[in-house]
């Protein structure tokens, strides 16, 4: 604190005090606060000091505090004016400070620069930069934390899609064009019958222009034995040489790699999100000062932007306030009010389950309906459209399924009484359940679909392969199919309802049109939507391995799709969308639908036999038999090993240990807790004595200084 | 690096390197961008015995501080001579301040200063309500205003006084994590 005249001023007891108390400058506490280095506090990019002695102002110390200690440290971190700083500077205490201590302020300060710069390079090399930029310029960091996210996925498909090209398409592309020796996958016929290894396209008599619509958009006809779907890769080993290539044992692994990795990235991405939201939870003491102290962003230097600023800092005031309030009254609740708050809110649970299971018997019965239609529309071609609409009666189901939910979960929560911030949350999680549950509903269907059979057709094979020669590839065309008709969604959304909103709205004076207004973007309810997107690419892949690719095309037209109409058919929302804890929400929904998209590849893997006419797998019952043959094939005491690991005796003791490592960071997390909170009363107790006894010491100095000019009076 | 402007001796050109954040061009660059502020008051080449200072609003109409609803306030805590005039040093520290790399207990002080708009060293509920009038307008009523104050003293008062000093102000920084991203001015 600079010193300034001590000014007498009056405290609020009315108590005689000097506001600005040389006492306080002569404290250890205040010394050592000042004495502080400023590394590790706040942003990593500063440069770490050595431990800098801030000089004391000398012209204003000159007035009798010169006991003090004039410690002498980097000019550029005192808190005093340049003209102060040239005159420190200029004299000799600095000159010997230099003399000892090597400066290295400069050099850091180059090293930071450069930093600076070679991290500004990188950045210009992000993918749509500027182009976000621009958007939380005019719409604020709500809506920019959805398209960074958007652009996230965009990178994760295309990860993913590389490492299935090159595991699996370029191995399969090498061997088709003749280059190494390669055998085919062939099941022994004493195994299986003959029957389960024929698998061949049903020959339409008519060849039509449209057919071949039908098949660009259904996966089926020209595209089903091409490198979009798993019965194409029926390829065994390729051999070079020496070199041998599994591609059964790649196919596989390529799975369990783009799992994993899309598990870790995203958990990484969580945590750096989780830790700033944790942090605001925990110290809920900080909310408002944060918004009120560092709310205003000071490089702000668009009118527009300033303008949404202070509107979004407005509504983030009345909002915090709002849950205020609804604390208050949720803790003024009387036990009666409680009991029937509980009530209403089971019986609507009861009510969104209903609806739920409504949903999810329409998505059965159309899947089984699409499919049983399929195997007909093969035989006979109907009209084009109503081809294509039972190709595409799932997804339409479904597709509605999901817009009509959310409606009406908003209007339930109302009646349930919750906090506002609450009340979104949940209707992101019932949403978000809604969405995936459908997907998994219409897995299951088509999966009653291929293990049941009439009567014992099922034997010979283990599944229907009168109607699914080539299971796997049939649901790789379901993936196909909802991941097109959700692209067409959005597209057709963004075109032809957004678009002739904005045009009305604009050009129409009619009083009802400008009360409906532009559309706002809605952060949520366009976040489910990629979720949604993303659980389909993840399922899909192991049946499609081009789907990841494909995934990473459609998102990137949807982020420009979004991104034109957000421009110019959208307003800034009114209450927007709060950042602060987006970001790890975002995540934490996509980490629900990663292990809801394992299920399906869990039991395609592990239970349902795999196809014996199509497909890497075709040697082995199921699919998981590929691993237990490989490590076979292992030297013997590696082998014992593997199995070793795998087997009871090592899991049950590895999963206790883990139980046991996870209960003790817990135990730590609440020792860490209880002494934060004691410390902060310490604190808080520390400042208080320390008032008391300033106060106390400069009254009882007055008094003495008093005293003593009274009796030297008396004697003269 | 041999260098061929003639607006700083090199001399003088090492003081300000000491003194602030920037490096030689960036102070170069501020140079110019203060003398475009008044071209007929400031010289093109530095004289630092002259006087030279530029009134407040004239540098308050630059971008950078021009929507910013404290910028008054920032102004007047940089301008030393208290007379609402502010010379080329004054300039130059505001922005080396304002910088993103200058430390987080620098910049706490001068953000203290620019919130304690009454001056008497302390936040006090007067401060917090011009504050508050500053970033939301006459949107919030006075019962929100208060339940605000209140909130903002409950949080960051440690001492019991009903008003913020200096410590209780710096140790509610610290637990910010968005004042060192939002107290920084790009120039």
């Amino acid at each position: 604190m600079q010193l300034e005249k001590p000014s007498p001023s009056r405290s609020k007891t009315g108590g005689f005090f000097l506001s600005l108390n040389p006492l306080l400058h002569e404290l250890p506490s205040y010394q050592s606060l000042i004495r502080r280095t400023s590394a590790g506090k706040g942003s990593t990019k500063r440069r770490n000091t050595a431990p800098s002695y801030l000089f004391t102002s000398l012209t204003h110390r000159r007035t009798g505090s010169d006991e003090l200690e004039q410690n002498i440290g980097p000019l550029r971190e005192m808190p005093v004016s340049i003209e102060e700083k040239k005159r420190i500077r200029a004299s000799p205490d600095y000159q010997t400070y230099m003399l000892t201590k090597y400066d290295q302020g400069r050099l850091f300060r180059k090293r930071a620069r450069f930093i600076q710069t070679v991290k500004e390079r990188l950045s210009s090399l992000y993918l749509w930069k500027t182009d976000i930029h621009d958007i939380e310029g005019k719409f604020g960091t709500g809506i920019r934390s959805y398209f960074s996210f958007l652009r996230f996925l965009v990178l994760l498909n295309f990860v993913i899609f590389l490492l299935m090209f090159t595991l699996v398409i370029l191995p399969t592309i090498i061997s088709t064009h003749q280059v190494v020796n390669t055998t085919h996958a062939e099941v022994p016929s004493s195994v299986v019958a003959q029957e389960c290894t024929v698998y061949e396209q049903p020959k339409t008599k008519l060849v039509l222009f449209y057919s071949y619509v039908i098949n660009l958009f259904s996966g089926t006809g020209f595209l089903e034995q091409t490198y979009l779907f798993y019965g194409f890769y029926k390829f065994d080993y390729l051999s070079s040489g020496n070199f041998h290539y599994n591609l059964s044992l790649a196919y596989f692994m390529a799975t369990c790699f783009y799992i994993l990795l899309s598990l870790f990235w995203v958990v990484k991405r969580a945590v750096e999100g989780f830790k700033q939201s944790f942090i605001r939870s925990e110290d809920r003491f900080q909310s408002f000062c944060n918004k009120i102290f560092a709310g205003w962003d000071f490089c702000i230097t668009d009118q527009h932007a300033a303008k949404l600023k202070h509107s979004s800092l407005q509504y983030e005031l009345k909002t915090d306030l709002n849950e205020e309030r609804m604390k208050q009254k949720i803790a003024d609740r009387t036990k009666k009010e409680k009991f029937r708050i509980y009530l209403l809110r089971v019986f609507l649970n009861l009510v969104v389950l209903m609806i739920l299971f409504v949903c999810f018997y329409c998505i059965y019965e159309t899947t089984v309906f699409s499919q049983k239609a399929h195997k007909r529309s093969a035989d006979n071609v109907e009209g084009f459209t109503s081809d294509l609409i039972v190709e595409y009666l799932p997804s339409i189901v479904i597709t509605a399924a999901n817009f009509i939910t959310p409606r009406l979960f908003e209007r339930i929560i109302q009646f349930e009484d919750y906090s506002p911030a609450f009340e979104i949350k949940f209707i992101l999680i019932r949403s978000v359940f809604v969405r995936l549950a459908n997907i998994i509903v219409l897995l299951l269907s088509l999966w009653s679909q291929i293990t049941t059979c009439d009567d014992d057709a099922c034997k010979p094979c283990g599944y229907n392969n009168k109607l699914y020669p080539c299971w796997e590839t049939r649901i790789g065309q379901e993936m196909y199919k909802l991941m097109i008709f959700d692209l067409i969604i959005i597209s057709s959304v963004a075109l032809f309802v957004e678009f002739p909103r904005k045009l009305i709205v604009t050009y129409c004076t009619w009083a009802p049109f400008k009360w409906w207004g532009q559309q706002q973007f809605s952060v949520p309810q366009n976040v489910l939507e990629i979720v949604y997107g993303q659980t389909i690419c993840w399922i899909g892949t192991f049946y499609s391995p081009l789907l990841p690719g494909i995934a990473t095309i459609k998102y990137f037209i949807i982020f420009y799709i979004k991104k034109i109409s957000l421009m110019n058919n959208c307003r800034p929302s009114t209450r927007p969308f709060r950042a602060s804890s987006s970001n790890f929400f975002f995540l934490a929904v996509l980490l629900i639908g990663l292990p809801l998209a394992c299920v399906p590849i869990v039991f395609s893997v592990g239970v349902i036999k795999s196809s014996k006419s199509c497909g890497p797998f075709v040697k082995y019952n199921i699919s998981w038999h590929v691993i237990p043959a490989t490590i076979d094939r292992f030297p013997k005491g590696f082998n014992k090993l593997l199995y070793g690991l795998a087997s009871e005796a090592f899991a049950v003791p590895f999963f206790l240990f883990v139980c046991l490592i996870l209960f003790y960071l817990v135990a730590l997390a609440g020792a860490h807790k209880r002494v934060i909170d004691q410390l902060r009363e310490q604190l808080a107790m520390h400042g208080r004595d320390k008032q008391y006894l300033i106060k106390k010491l400069t009254r009882d100095s007055l008094i003495l200084k008093k005293r003593s000019t009274m009796s030297s009076i008396q004697e003269n | 690096m041999g260098s061929k402007q003639s607006i700083f001796t090199e001399e003088q050109l090492d003081e300000y390197q000491d003194c602030t954040v920037f490096t030689r061009k960036e102070i170069l660059r501020l140079y110019h961008r203060y003398h475009s502020l008044a071209p007929e008051i400031v010289p093109c080449h530095f004289n630092d015995c002259a006087d030279i200072k530029l009134p407040l609003e004239l540098i308050s109409e630059m971008p950078e501080l021009k929507e910013n609803p404290f910028h008054q306030k920032v102004l007047q805590v940089f301008s030393e001579d208290k007379q609402n005039k502010m010379s080329f040093n004054d300039f130059l520290n505001m922005f080396s301040i304002l910088s993103d790399l200058t430390p987080q207990h620098l910049k706490a002080h001068y953000a203290f200063k620019v919130y304690d708009f009454n001056s008497d060293n302390f936040i006090c509920q007067s401060d917090v309500e011009v504050m508050l009038a500053k970033l939301t307008g006459d949107e919030l009523s006075d019962e929100e205003v208060q339940l605000v104050c209140n909130k903002v003293m409950e949080e960051g008062d440690l001492d019991g006084d009903g008003k913020l000093s200096f410590t209780d102000f710096e140790y509610m920084i610290t637990r910010a994590p968005d004042f060192m991203s939002t107290f920084h001015i790009r120039i």
